[in-house]
């Protein structure tokens, strides 16, 4: 079917056209918008009556005109080309290449909302990936499919610890092919910098897709770019069968964006302002993580959002916790006391790690040890609160060992250096080392054996 | 001649049409040329409202609707039991089948397998006369489920013709009768059942046992009843999941039916792995054998999550009517009544509290009211559903609309503690948040069948959780050591509670389900201990001589070295506490 082109629009509203006396124009079609001084832009159409059109416009609206406007509907829903030739390349926010290299081709073009996992057809992720980060490995341990994003806030270190997994994670055992797909919304240039600098010092940026949409990008791109770069892992993922990580900075940005297209379609907000169905659109992409029978590849997805105001129960971190399959939170207070990297382990999970670790995985005792530190830790916790009414001396001896439990714990085993690897066996071994310091009849979560192996050893 | 209608209009899951005479409410029609299934939701002059159930990308205007003069319904019959399906009964291995790894749109299957044969046993003969809800024919469905093929509600009269016993697929006739009006019926091994509509019983009865799940806080503190309702709300992370599959695993209900609704595939995926290798303690076979998984994870489509609760509700009302006891998990409800909230979004309806619809009260008391412990029609089964709803509020605030409406209809609230959980307290229910109204009802069969004592021990153990959150209070302001020795008994003896008793490994073979015997002697134990130690403290003997790191670190372990099946060594138990009491006396007396 010739795709007729339609000239001039009923209304522009932000990122929303409206075009009118359409004909056989289907739902979350693609769209391409000519400017008056013709420039392309893509667009997708948001909802439909019978002769007019609602489209979004990928690349905003600015220069845009209601009368010199064109637009084309192009009778598919947005697609990808795709093809091994993606590594190693820059890419704009819709997938445009923007390093200078040539286009993609490829004979199969990709639908970039791509379809559900069959939860049927999906394989249980057992794998555990070691990040060379003691609290990660030891007490939130990363899964090879897992969705574990890092809850963070301005100012935190959240790129240097999500350069660091990337540079160190080892996800396959060599002979499998291993790549990043890396995805910035909104990001400031600095940061989208830091991150392309750390893969080339490393020497992985040939096995690094990256897809920018930076802070003076439009905002309407953000939508569409984590789709486009999930779109490539599962392509990288489970048709070339390699073992992809995908971080996707920052998903609050994304959900702004989102905020932005509802209010302007005059929706019925929810919290805060987002859209009641934040959480189903959070999970169209989370939910694009895993791994599937009878193939070989996985995605691991680590996404980043920063919690405005440090505030947990924002609908971003709030909805997203509901969705991924644990979090790593990120503290100001660590931080501010030099503790690299600053997680704070309470509030911090892996649901995968039950699966993923101990005898045959990583080592017998890592289960019950892992509960212990939590355990311990938590106490510390009730300790300090008390130790800041009636002051540390006032405390009996065995809370003092605690508040020691709680110095060693952050500054050996929490602590470490920004290139500093430690296997998992020195990521246990420094765990019993720290717990170390409270007597032995205190821990009622590992055994009389595992004690007895380990404890002040 | 088959009705049809227009698309004039496309928002997501969310489509209207006119030319729609004579198509009805709630009808199950198929949408344009993809022939998309979806549920009229709205009928006004002659355009229709339809929630789609499927991705409407690529939809035009002009497309037709297609009528099928049906509500949406649900398929019963032999073939449930062990399979998967999403929100609207299509088998998911089936739809893997067709389009491979990933879910595509128009797929058409059947819900239950139309080859599959089965080995059946008729019950009734010709010239018998049948009411509804009575049994014409028998099969074994799965190795412990006798799967009892009933006549329909609504339908009676007398048996004409039966096929004789033998091996049939589910479309087979196999009673032929003349209802009360002169025309002659079928009955194959399936019938069909609308979602929306709660299936008739003859009679509801008084609630008096438990459902027992093997886990200590619910069965000991805040039990559940078989044919009752519980909400297990909590923020991410706070366990409402594993609480879920640990119900799933360990209830002794006949059949389980699972709903994900809105949540996530790995969960769905896990169950599929862990379900089939686990030995159910009641009929050591598998736990699949009697269990079904409706699966509509977050990133399916919104609509068949709207209506993967009530695919779930009737699923689990047609195994009450066959007599059996069943409970139903939905994990979760909130993303149900996000659903809900979506779709009334896009119908730019007007939004009663943050968004949701004012009819989410309604909904939520429709949903729990078809739980129940009921007579049956037919034969006069007892059967029961049990529903048990996780909540999940935005922010793990529990004043949030679902929550606090959710509490409204519901008799048993499991709270879970998000502070508990981060010091990996679990299963992380709050002994204080957390209630059973069926306390009072169930205490009889508890006394009566697991030890007369049983409630004395519980309402101990609660008054001393109590009384040591008060204790707290004043311990958090100056510390423990400045509290007088019985307070610090306390202390001692509720972390005994709390760790010994209240805290239960999912994960370990010996402590993830125990028997109500054993969870008795457990707090006897613990109760026992206290009794003992009191009157030292009374004698001015100091607490540090009376708490033996030993002795109660034995007791902390107790759930981990004594199986449900070494009850003995609990008298053991008791001896090392009497004795070890009896020394700490005479040595202090020295
Ligand atoms: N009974 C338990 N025993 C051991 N660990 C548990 C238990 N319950 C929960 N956990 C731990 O807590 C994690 C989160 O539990 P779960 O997935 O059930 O949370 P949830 O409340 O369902 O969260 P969400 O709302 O995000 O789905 C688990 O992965 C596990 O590590
Ligand atoms: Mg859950």
């Amino acid at each position: 079917m010739l795709n007729k082109e339609y000239r001039g629009l009923a209304e522009i509203n932000g990122p929303l056209i409206v075009v009118e006396g359409i004909e056989g124009v289907g739902f979350d079609e693609l769209v391409e918008v000519i400017t008056p001084n013709n420039q392309r832009r893509k667009g997708r159409v948001l909802q439909i009556s019978e002769d007019k059109a609602i489209v979004q416009v990928f690349e905003g609206t600015s220069g845009l005109s209601i009368n010199q406007t064109r637009v084309k509907f192009l009778n598919h829903p947005m697609e990808l080309s795709l093809s091994r030739d993606i590594l190693g390349r820059v890419f704009n926010g819709v997938g445009e290449p923007i390093d200078g290299g040539d286009e993609i081709f490829s004979s199969r073009k990709y639908n970039i909302n791509g379809n559900p996992i069959n939860p049927y057809a999906r394989k249980y992720p057992r794998n555990y990936i070691q990040t060379g980060i003691s609290a990660i490995d030891g007490l939130m341990t990363l899964i090879r499919g897992q969705k574990l994003p890092i809850f963070s806030g301005n100012g935190l270190p959240h790129n240097r610890l999500a350069a660091q997994i990337a540079r160190q994670a080892r996800l396959g055992n060599g002979d499998e092919e291993f790549a990043v797909v890396f995805v910035a919304m909104g990001i400031k240039h600095d940061d989208a910098d830091f991150f392309i600098r750390s893969f080339e010092e490393s020497g992985v940026l040939q096995n690094v897709v990256i897809y920018l949409n930076l802070a003076d990008d439009p905002a309407v791109e953000r939508i569409i770019a984590p789709r486009v770069g999930l779109t490539a892992a599962e392509y990288l993922a489970f048709e070339l069968g390699m073992h992809i990580l995908v971080i996707m900075t920052d998903m609050t940005n994304y959900s702004e964006a989102l905020r932005e297209l509802s209010s302007r379609r005059g929706e019925v907000p929810s919290r805060k302002g987002y859209p009641g169905y934040l959480y189903s659109d959070l999970a169209s992409l989370y939910e694009r993580a895993g791994m599937i029978k009878g193939r070989p590849g996985s995605i691991t997805q680590l996404p980043i959002l920063t919690m405005p105001n440090d505030d947990i129960t924002h609908p971003v971190p709030d909805l997203t916790g509901y969705i991924t399959e644990g979090q790593i939170v990120l503290e100001r207070e660590l931080d501010q006391r030099g503790i690299y990297p600053p997680i704070n382990i309470l509030p911090s999970l892996s649901r995968l790690m039950k699966d993923g670790i101990g005898e045959g995985y990583t080592r017998a005792d890592h289960p019950n040890i892992s509960s212990q530190l939590y355990a311990s830790y938590s106490y510390v916790q009730d300790v300090k609160a008390l130790a800041s009414v009636i002051g540390e001396d006032e405390l009996s001896e065995l809370d003092q060992t605690y508040l020691e439990f709680g110095r060693q714990f952050e500054e050996k085993f929490l602590g470490q250096g920004n290139d500093e690897n430690r296997d998992i066996e020195q990521t246990l071994d420094l765990a019993w080392e720290v717990i170390s310091t409270i007597p032995a009849t205190e821990l009622d979560r590992v055994s009389e054996e595992e004690i007895e192996r380990y404890y002040r050893k | 001649m088959a009705k049809e209608g227009r698309i004039i209009y496309i928002n997501g899951p969310v489509v209207r049409a006119d030319q729609m005479e004579g198509f009805l409410m709630q009808e199950l029609v198929y949408v344009g040329e993809a022939k998309l299934i979806g549920e009229i939701i709205e009928l006004a002059g002659d355009t229709a409202t339809i929630q789609v159930y499927e991705e409407t990308t690529g939809m035009t205007p002009g497309e037709p609707v297609y009528s099928t003069g049906s509500p949406l319904s649900v398929e019963l019959g032999p073939g449930i039991i062990g399979n998967i399906f999403d929100g609207i009964q299509r088998p998911l291995a089936e739809i893997k089948e067709r389009t491979g790894a990933f879910i595509e749109r128009g797929v058409a299957v059947t819900p239950l397998d139309r080859e599959k044969e089965w080995d059946i046993e008729i019950k009734v003969k010709a010239g018998d006369r049948v009411e509804p809800g009575q049994v014409v024919a028998e099969l074994a469905e799965t190795s412990v489920i006798r799967h009892r093929v009933m006549v329909p509600p609504g339908l009676s009269g007398e048996v004409k013709l039966v096929v004789p016993d033998g091996r049939y697929s589910v479309e087979q006739e196999i009673v032929h009768l003349v209802d009360d009006s002169g025309q002659e019926k079928v009955i194959k091994l399936y019938q069909e059942w609308p979602v929306r509509e709660p299936r008739p019983y003859r009679e509801r009865l008084s609630i008096t046992k438990p459902l027992l799940t093997g886990q200590r806080v619910f069965d000991t503190f805040f039990p559940l009843a078989k044919g009752g309702t519980a909400a297990i709300p909590g923020g991410f992370g706070a366990g409402k999941t594993m609480t879920q599959h640990q119900l799933a695993k360990w209830s002794d209900a006949d059949i389980i039916v699972y709903v994900g609704c809105g949540e996530r595939g790995n969960e769905m995926t896990d169950v599929l792995e862990e379900f089939p290798e686990l030995e159910d303690p009641r009929t050591g076979k598998s736990m699949m054998e009697r269990t079904v998984l409706i699966a509509n994870t977050s990133n399916m489509p919104v609509a068949a999550r709207e209506a993967s609760i009530y695919t779930g509700i009737t699923i689990a009302e047609y195994y009450r009517d066959m007599g059996y006891s069943v409970a139903l998990m939905a994990d979760s409800t909130s993303r149900w009544a996000e659903a809900l909230r979506e779709i009334s979004g896009r119908l730019e309806e007007m939004p009663a509290e943050e968004g949701f619809p004012a009819y989410l009260p309604t909904r939520l008391a429709e949903f729990y009211e078809r739980a129940g412990y009921i007579k049956t029609l037919g034969q006069e089964r007892e059967g029961s559903i049990s529903l048990i709803g996780a909540v999940s509020p935005p922010g793990g605030d529990f004043s949030e609309p679902v929550t606090q409406n959710t509490k409204r209809f519901v008799r048993c609230f499991w709270a879970l503690d998000k502070s508990l959980a981060s010091a990996r307290h679990f299963p992380a229910v709050s002994w204080l948040e957390s209630y059973s109204e069926y306390l009072g009802e169930l205490a009889d069969w508890l006394q009566e069948n697991i030890n007369e004592e049983w409630l004395e021990h519980r309402n101990w153990a609660m008054r001393i959780l109590k009384e040591e959150d008060r204790l707290q209070e004043i311990v958090k302001l100056v510390g423990e050591d400045v509290l007088p020795d019985n307070q610090r008994l306390i202390l001692e003896v509720a972390r005994l509670i709390k760790v010994g008793f209240l805290q239960q490994n999912a994960f370990s073979e010996v402590d993830r389900y125990a028997t109500p015997e054993k969870q008795y002697w457990m707090l006897k134990i613990i109760h026992f201990l206290y009794e003992q130690a009191l009157p030292l403290i009374r004698e001015n003997i100091p607490i540090s001589r009376i708490k033996d790191n030993e002795l109660f670190s034995e007791i902390i372990k107790m759930k981990e070295k004594i199986a449900n099946d070494e009850l003995e060594k609990f008298k053991d138990l008791m001896t090392r506490i009497e004795e070890h009491f009896n020394a700490v006396r005479a040595n202090y007396q020295d």
